[in-house]
């Protein structure tokens, strides 16, 4: 996707992750690196997927993505515990480049503690956070 | 604004096209320079264009010391490791330039514009270093002067197979062979033509006055070369495997480790030459490989080699699809075809020791 996109149902954390959790699903949260991520990265040329069972700390990295000209930690905007991850990255990072809150996200996580969400970004505050 | 703000950063002659081409900015050595160009494939089709056509690059943050007058030679002969006695006028000759105990201040090109009057082309970051280095040697001779002139110099790189043809469409007189200099008017704009580069295609670096940067700059990239940034320029060095100062030169390594003994003449007795003679006599304790990984993963400048060593370059090759890079090792394994583990953050990939450079046209 070429132009810059942060769609309004995504939480944000400002090390420029998102975060999905489906209404009807809320233990459950579905992570990915933003728009702005990923162009400042440029093509992701290479994603190692974590380990089904990882445990995911708030804020800390918990996997790296990247491009030709250098690697970048991906931080936890939720605490948690990887219950799927996007296998199909392994073979085609470049997706994330291509579709960053669709076919290019990261991990499926099992939520620490639901009141988390609270401290993420609605997509208004978080594209504040880029024009600074 | 808070009190700790970076200072600004300095900004080339060509910022504005730089902006009305889509880059992205990084700060590279206090200048604010473009890495790429467009959305997220832009890396890779920028090393493509100058490995099949033409790309064409700002450089301007590059520095130049120009050295001038009867003991021009002299001075230079002193502080570059190369006989720079064998630059005929209109030559070019690559150097490094070293302590007195051999550790590597830079590598640099000069050029003998004329008969007493060498320019120096240096690295961005070393500069200022430079100056003050070339300025402290040359007050122990009697007639030298040596000036920056970085402000006055814009400098393009266009490099590729194309890239003669289209730089020579709009020169009034032929381009100087490779490894030579010469002065020619590029639409109609006076400039220091060099036959030179940093991707191991044919090419040109263009010295030009900062005013004549953009409109020369313009009828390059309308005659079809592809503006490219440093990210590409770092991927097509790579391949190439030619040195980056601050990951494979450093103070803290000798020019015979890096593996760049063929341009230190210790018979000049160049500033260090003492010293890098004796590690040439006695074989260093580690030389600079290149080395592809076998597999996933790709290495980076700081990773270490299990068993001794580091990485100081690494990325993934556009042309080779793999991990490559450049490392430290200690020089009995520094074998070609010797296998390597490199703790890539915690993984250990396989990597394997390959002749220079890795990239080669047609392979």
């Amino acid at each position: 996707m070429s132009q810059a996109s942060y769609p309004a149902d995504l939480l944000y954390h400002p090390e420029h992750d998102w975060a999905r959790i489906a209404d009807d699903d809320p233990e459950h949260a579905t992570l990915g690196i933003t728009w702005y991520a990923q162009d400042a990265l440029g093509e992701v040329v290479f994603f190692d997927p974590p380990v089904v069972g990882t445990t995911l700390a708030k804020d800390a990295a918990y996997t790296e993505v990247e491009s030709v000209k250098a690697v970048s930690d991906v931080v936890a905007p939720l605490s948690g515990e990887i219950v799927e991850v996007n296998q199909a990255l392994a073979e085609n990072p470049a997706m994330i480049n291509e579709d960053p809150y669709g076919e290019g996200w990261l991990v499926k996580v099992r939520l620490a503690d639901a009141s988390e969400r609270e401290a993420l970004l609605d997509a208004t505050s978080y594209k504040a956070t880029l024009a600074g | 604004m808070s009190s700790t703000a970076p200072p600004r950063l300095r900004r080339t002659a060509l910022y504005e096209r730089h902006l009305g081409a889509g880059a992205k900015l990084v700060d590279f050595a206090g200048w604010e320079m473009p890495v790429f160009y467009g959305g997220p494939a832009a890396l890779r089709e920028e090393h493509m264009a100058v490995r099949g056509a033409c790309g064409i690059f700002d450089v301007s943050h590059m520095g130049e010391i120009e050295t001038s007058g009867p003991d021009a030679l002299e001075l230079l002969q002193r502080l570059l490791s190369n006989d720079v006695a064998k630059i005929a006028p209109g030559g070019a000759q690559y150097s490094v330039l070293c302590r007195e105990d051999g550790g590597v201040l830079d590598d640099l090109f000069t050029y003998r514009v004329d008969v007493d009057r060498y320019l120096t082309v240096t690295n961005a970051a070393n500069h200022v270093r430079d100056l003050a280095w070339f300025n402290a040697h040359a007050a122990e001779l009697a007639d030298v002067q040596v000036s920056d002139r970085i402000d006055d110099w814009a400098m393009l790189a266009v490099q590729g197979p194309l890239a003669r043809e289209i730089v020579q469409a709009i020169s009034d007189s032929p381009l100087p062979a490779r490894m030579t200099v010469a002065s020619r008017r590029l639409a109609g704009a006076a400039v220091l033509v060099c036959g030179t580069g940093y991707t191991g295609e044919d090419g040109v670096e263009l010295l030009c006055a900062t005013e004549d940067a953009p409109r020369l700059w313009d009828e390059i990239v309308r005659r079809g070369a592809a503006p490219a940034g440093l990210g590409a320029r770092d991927t097509l060095r790579l391949e190439v495997c030619f040195h980056l100062y601050g990951n494979d030169l450093s103070v803290e390594r000798s020019p015979i480790e890096a593996g760049l003994g063929w341009c230190c003449k210790e018979d000049t007795r160049f500033i260090g030459s003492d010293a890098v003679g004796a590690v040439r006599a006695r074989g260093p304790a580690e030389r600079l490989v290149a080395f592809a990984i076998d597999g996933p993963g790709i290495a980076r400048a700081g990773n270490q080699v299990l068993g001794g060593g580091e990485v100081t370059s690494g990325t993934l090759s556009p042309c080779l699809g793999t991990g490559i890079g450049l490392a430290y090792i200690p020089a009995e394994r520094a074998v070609t075809g010797n296998h390597l583990e490199i703790d890539v953050r915690g993984k250990m990939r396989r990597a394997v020791v390959e002749d220079k450079p890795l990239y080669r046209k047609g392979s």
